[in-house]
């Protein structure tokens, strides 16, 4: 797309700018083959020391593998390998999380653009939003625990209210950045409205947004985690629990790990869509600046 | 009407709402205690020695683990932000560590240290390493590479470059990881004390408030003296910021 230009500032995506579409390739892989080159540095140290140490409170990862096979993937071919556990404990933590995170992310978008888009709506919520946005979300948990007793209800609307915030703020910011020019060209052709939500106003504001996405889905992770130890009936951090109270230390770091790699998935994800829905603007920008 | 009036007005609202629902009852006022009860809960604990003595007990725990984080992530960002091989690899690390959110952490280490408070400063302090060295080294690979070479050629030593250099650039970036690990502190500690009873502070006061009989607007009032303490903290942070690094370009990143 813009391999002619040379070397514009890239932001945001980490690699470094490079002339030619081939070294770029080049340099992209040999990031990916160092950082895993790191990883299994890192997992080798890792075991070498546990079993050097023989603590109960620090299993070799390799235990901790097993542990984690034992209980999620021991079940018949079937089932893909997935065992009881994984459907009972996994998949609903999972669900809770992205299902929440989701819920926030429309209705924070949603009312993100009202307020960005109308400087009296937004004078008038400010300081309401500020206060609500600095409460820790751990405290949202007993509060909702109270009003809406255990249960995915209760889990639900903590992920959602705890990682509403980055979403909405960073809207109201990309909302409140469509440049003029459009603004009123669109005024002068009379363009309807839901094109002019959906075909400016988040597109100008999609950079920001995403930035609060990342934000949030990170939250989200977290938010899920704290409400299954405080009062669950299933989920990943449910059965951390189950394990911490029966001294199961493989199966704890099991879960630990589960959740890094839950929440190491999500990201990449996440930004993987980020690559495909900002493209045109990383280009636009480079364009720009070569 | 200024911008400050039609915020008050906002906010009088808010509370207002809140008046509103709690006395009409949709949901028990055991359960949903209105405003006025939860601003009188509030003002009650503000006088109260045993609130006042969790509330310290929470900032201290964050600026003690604040401070601890900073002290290790600066020094160790700058010593591996400085060596290119030492700085992918740093990076890989965190990349990998940096997913396993830390709430998950606290089962493990309340079985390792006990529900004291030193559990949830080691936690609090474990989770907010990551960004602070995070944004050393990003902010060391920002900066112009130019700048070293003349401090090499007027003959400055690898220490005084780092420290008269390396840290006066990177500065900007730093300042942003420790917002970013204030806020990470915050929830960390809080989630702490939430759940090992025996951590004491703001979050096992509002947890025991919920256990000892669903005192509501005690549980409220904790929350909203949370929320006033981050916000306090944010706009001290943001003011320091603005004041030392407000040439930077860096504080958005």
């Amino acid at each position: 797309m813009t391999t002619a230009t040379p070397a514009g500032p890239v932001e945001d995506t980490g690699e470094a700018p490079a002339a030619g579409a081939a070294s770029l390739g080049r340099r992209v892989l040999r990031s990916v083959l160092s950082r895993w080159l790191v990883f299994v540095l890192l997992v080798l140290v890792w075991q070498l020391l546990t079993a050097r140490i023989q603590s109960p409170f620090f299993p070799t990862p390799l235990t901790i593998v097993g542990a984690a096979g034992k209980m999620w993937f021991s079940g018949p071919a079937g089932h893909l390998f997935v065992s009881d556990a994984f459907v009972a404990n996994v998949l609903p933590s999972i669900a809770r999380m992205l299902g929440g995170w989701l819920l926030a992310v429309i209705v924070g978008v949603a009312i993100g653009i009202g307020l960005g888009r109308s400087q009296v709506a937004l004078d008038y919520a400010s300081p309401v939003l500020n206060f609500l946005r600095s409460i820790p979300p751990p405290t949202l948990v007993p509060v909702f625990l109270v009003l809406l007793d255990i249960g995915t209800m209760m889990q639900l609307t903590v992920i959602v209210i705890g990682v509403i915030w980055p979403v909405l703020l960073n809207t109201i910011d990309g909302a409140r950045s469509v440049d003029q020019v459009k603004v009123e060209m669109v005024r002068a052709f009379h363009i309807s409205r839901p094109q002019w939500i959906f075909g400016v106003i988040i597109p100008a504001a999609l950079p920001k947004i995403f930035a609060g996405l990342r934000v949030s889905l990170s939250m989200a992770l977290i938010m899920m985690v704290l409400s299954e130890l405080f009062g669950s009936t299933n989920g990943i951090g449910f059965e951390l629990q189950f394990s911490q109270e029966s001294f199961d230390l493989p199966g704890m770091w099991a879960c630990i790990l589960l959740l890094g790699v839950l929440g190491y998935l999500a990201n990449r994800a996440l930004l993987a869509i980020e690559k495909r829905a900002l493209g045109w603007h990383n280009g636009a920008r480079q364009n720009a600046a070569g | 009407m200024s911008r400050f009036v039609r915020g008050l007005i906002g906010l009088v609202c808010f509370l207002a709402i809140g008046e509103i629902v709690g006395r009409l009852g949709l949901i028990s006022q055991r359960y949903l205690p209105p405003t006025s009860a939860v601003l009188t809960a509030l003002g009650h604990l503000l006088v109260d020695q045993t609130f006042l003595r969790d509330v310290i007990a929470t900032l201290l725990a964050w600026a003690i683990a604040l401070g601890i984080a900073t002290l290790i992530a600066v020094p160790l960002g700058l010593l591996l932000g400085s060596i290119p091989v030492l700085r992918t690899a740093t990076d890989a690390i965190v990349e990998f560590i940096r997913p396993i959110p830390s709430v998950a952490l606290i089962p493990l280490v309340v079985l390792l240290l006990g529900t004291g408070p030193d559990t949830k400063i080691a936690l609090a302090t474990f989770a907010s390493v990551w960004p602070i060295l995070f944004n050393t080294t990003y902010g060391l690979h920002e900066m112009d590479p130019q700048l070293v070479d003349t401090a090499k050629s007027f003959g400055m030593g690898g220490l005084s470059i780092s420290l008269k250099v390396r840290l006066p650039s990177a500065a900007p970036f730093i300042m942003t990881g420790i917002r970013v690990a204030s806020g990470i502190v915050l929830i960390t500690t809080i989630s702490t004390e939430l759940l090992a009873s025996a951590a004491g502070g703001l979050g096992t006061f509002i947890e025991s408030a919920r256990a000892g009989g669903n005192q509501m607007s005690q549980v409220l009032a904790g929350v909203a003296m949370a929320g006033i303490l981050a916000y306090l903290v944010n706009v001290i942070l943001e003011r320091v910021q603005n004041r030392f690094f407000g040439w930077s370009e860096a504080k958005d990143a």
